[in-house]
């Protein structure tokens, strides 16, 4: 029994080494692709395709069979499946505060993907020192899709909710932007819209995704996701693989399974926690936060800001 | 005073009493013009700049990613507070039989009223998306905080509402029979909102049961408002909010908030329509006493929420109220602590204090206090959250409302003035069938 839960366990890890990116990336591109060709022009009568099902089958269909999905059966379905998340997997990221020089391309990725203002931030390098005595560093901060949320937990509408893979998203569809999850999450780790949102091209006739929460709506809340459109992919996420200083490892806690974005390597989330003294943010708040730091030291550069190498006082 | 007439001339009294207390429905001159074209400039710039906002979106005001709750909820917390007073004086004081607050009970309903009506209207113009503010009941969900406010406030507003209504109804009845002189359409509303009474024994039996059994009901629902309003707060992990003895501490606030409110509204009532003979010294007198009760309670969880953490100072804490004791915020914390609740206490404590001019201007300064106390326990907390704020325009670190959010803030304020002016202009501001009742005039005189 035990054995066989091991087996399973390595296998499945094997295949997560293997296939980080191919499996759920195939499906994807498969639906793309057979809605790309459903275009009513293309369509030919005879002409057969194979598609991957939901369950993971390939299976052969005529092409005229092909129905696309109207714009609002889309957005029922981008819901549906932001709403349940990924099945089987647990999110995890580990940031390696020694590494990280301030190079801030994990922010402007981020606020590149999810088409926000420069001041807004779902992920924010932050200056930190810890005492008088203790040496500055910097940290980056992501949302920590805290395992116990306090901001989920006071919102009124459901319109923010911890998904089965462990991503706490948000549904801008839904948020009355009454902006208690602001006041409830001790990480400041949201941001509302004060203003009408950026607007990028193609933002108007684009189907609001759940998982990228784009496109982003005035009066409504925006946070970190995990770059949860990025993992359907089989991708990692935009501020991990944009990271040019090794900060970042994200992977699948169940299979205890993190690769770096910056080098590609990958390793086991227990030991790397385990040899570098990882730990959680503000644990004594009993949020049990998923982002994990290794502490900064053996750094071999110098803390410097805007010319200096000091930091101003906390707020 | 008023026993002598009834003493004298049952008819007599009472056609006296009808034009003392009518007095507020008949009289019409510069001043009441003056004082409603002021309320209609304030809702008018309210609702003009309500719709800016609505245009624009929050970022109109000085709120921003940190600073996330300001002004309204400050203004949404200091209404449910004076909101409270209702429910101390309808139903605290009237259950333990104090016969004194006989002509206090309408207006302290009217400030009831008027306040937990206008704190629902607040929190929209708090909402980003307030056109999905059905979202609330369609999509509830029972574990957040902001279910149990609205529940709770709605049912308060209803509680207050019926207790307002039902001992006007006797009165109401009165007008429809006796008043002249009033446009033909309020006589229709009377007729309307006397509901058929005709004084029989039974519909005062049905009144006065009524009457008990809602000031039972608003007990635990009153109590919950407050309570629950401060859990928004001390629900969330922040230090300076993050306290257990937040619902007594707002519970007890509001009562003085309260209290300040009644008594000025008695003082204006009392010297706009020469009530001297009903809400007389003494009144204000026992009100003054009141006051001394509920802020020594108060400054009792003052003393708790603010020693026992400063005795400490751990770290997050420590900054919190650094700022308030000698930082950015100490000056209106003090002037709050000292001259809003500290000084008018021990003044209070002097009988000349109690006298009707002097309580007056006591209580605008507690009722002032109070409104900024309300600000202080909002905003601070937010300015210093666990980790730093930084890589954001210096505007999310400080936080002062902006012009139009004032006039968005003004404009709850001015609908519930406006709100207790018409039903001072609709309804006679003291109970006119209990005054008389307690000086002996018997049912039947009453109707006749």
């Amino acid at each position: 029994m035990d054995n066989q839960e091991e087996q399973k366990q390595s296998n499945s890890r094997r295949r997560f080494i293997k296939n980080f990116g191919l499996s759920v990336g195939i499906g994807a591109l498969a639906v793309g692709g057979v809605l790309k060709a459903a275009k009513p022009e293309k369509k030919k009568k005879g002409e057969s395709i194979r598609v991957l099902t939901e369950e993971g089958d390939t299976v052969e269909i005529d092409r005229s069979d092909i129905k696309p999905l109207t714009q609002k059966e889309q957005l029922k379905e981008n819901q549906r499946r932001g709403i349940e998340g990924l099945p089987g997997k647990k999110w995890v990221m580990v940031i390696d505060l020694s590494k990280c020089r301030n190079a801030r391309m994990c922010m402007n990725a981020c606020q590149e993907a999810h088409h926000l203002r420069p001041e807004q931030h779902h992920i924010n390098t932050l200056r930190m020192q810890d005492a008088k005595d203790t040496q500055p560093y910097f940290m980056p901060k992501p949302c920590f899709h805290c395992d116990n949320p306090p901001c989920t937990k006071v919102c009124p509408v459901n319109a923010t909710w911890k998904r089965q893979d462990g991503i706490v998203l948000i549904n801008n569809e839904r948020c009355i932007g009454c902006r208690f999850c602001i006041a409830a999450c001790p990480y400041s780790a949201r941001v509302f819209h004060w203003n009408e949102p950026l607007q990028v091209d193609g933002d108007d006739d684009r189907i609001y995704d759940i998982e990228l929460n784009v496109p982003q709506k005035k009066g409504t809340i925006s946070k970190c996701l995990f770059s949860a459109d990025r993992l359907r992919q089989g991708k990692l996420p935009y501020c991990v693989s944009s990271c040019p200083n090794s900060v970042y490892w994200f992977g699948d806690k169940n299979e205890d399974a993190v690769t770096n974005g910056t080098t590609g390597i990958t390793r086991r989330f227990s030991e790397l926690i385990r040899e570098n003294a990882g730990y959680p943010l503000y644990e004594e708040l009993g949020t049990k936060p998923q982002v994990f730091y290794l502490p900064p030291k053996n750094r071999q550069f110098p803390f410097e800001f805007e010319g200096k190498t000091t930091i101003e006082k906390h707020s | 005073m008023p026993e002598k007439h009834a003493k004298k001339d049952t008819k007599l009294y009472l056609s006296q009493l009808d034009k003392d207390l009518n007095r507020s429905i008949v009289k019409h001159d510069l001043g009441s013009q003056f004082w409603l074209l002021f309320l209609l400039l304030i809702i008018g710039t309210g609702l003009y700049s309500y719709i800016i906002q609505l245009r624009d979106g929050l970022g109109v005001t000085a709120m921003r990613d940190y600073v996330s709750w300001g002004l309204y909820i400050s203004n949404f917390v200091f209404f449910v507070a004076v909101s409270l007073v209702g429910f101390l004086i309808s139903s605290v004081l009237h259950l333990l039989g104090y016969k004194w607050i006989t002509p206090i009970t309408r207006i302290a309903e009217q400030i009831a009223l008027a306040a937990v009506a206008l704190a629902g209207i607040i929190i929209i113009t708090d909402m980003g998306r307030p056109d999905r503010v059905l979202n609330v009941i369609k999509n509830a969900r029972f574990a957040s905080p902001i279910f149990w406010d609205v529940t709770v406030i709605t049912t308060y507003l209803a509680i207050s509402t019926l207790l307002i209504y039902i001992p006007l109804i006797p009165d109401i009845a009165r007008l429809r029979d006796k008043i002249s002189g009033v446009p033909k359409i309020q006589m229709k509303l009377y007729n309307i909102l006397s509901l058929g009474w005709h004084g029989s024994d039974e519909q005062f039996s049905i009144i006065k049961k009524a009457m008990k059994i809602l000031a039972i009901l608003v007990i635990p629902v009153a109590l919950a408002i407050h309570t629950v309003t401060s859990w928004l707060f001390a629900a969330t992990l922040r230090p300076g909010w993050d306290s257990t003895i937040f619902g007594p501490y707002f519970v007890t606030g509001a009562f003085v908030a309260g209290v300040a409110a009644v008594i000025i509204l008695m003082y204006v009532y009392r010297n706009r329509y020469h009530l001297k003979n009903y809400l007389t010294d003494k009144h204000f007198d026992k009100m003054g006493k009141l006051l001394v009760l509920v802020a020594f309670i108060y400054l009792y969880f003052n003393i708790n929420e603010f020693l026992v953490p400063g005795f400490k100072m751990r770290k997050m804490e420590g900054i919190h109220l650094q700022e308030l004791f000698t930082g950015r915020f100490s000056l209106a914390f003090w002037l709050v602590q000292i001259g809003g609740l500290a000084l008018p206490m021990i003044l209070l404590l002097f009988k000349p204090f109690r006298k009707p001019t002097p309580i007056f201007i006591i209580s605008l300064a507690v009722l002032t206090g109070a409104w900024i106390k309300r600000y202080l326990i909002v905003v601070p907390t937010l300015l210093h959250p666990y980790l730093p704020i930084q890589n954001v325009p210096e505007n999310f670190m400080t936080y002062f409302p902006s012009g139009t959010e004032i006039m968005i803030a003004a404009l709850p304020i001015g609908i519930a003035l406006l709100v207790i002016t018409l039903l001072a202009k609709l309804f006679p501001v003291i109970s006119l069938w209990e005054i008389a009742k307690e000086n002996g005039v018997s049912k039947e005189d009453l109707l006749s």
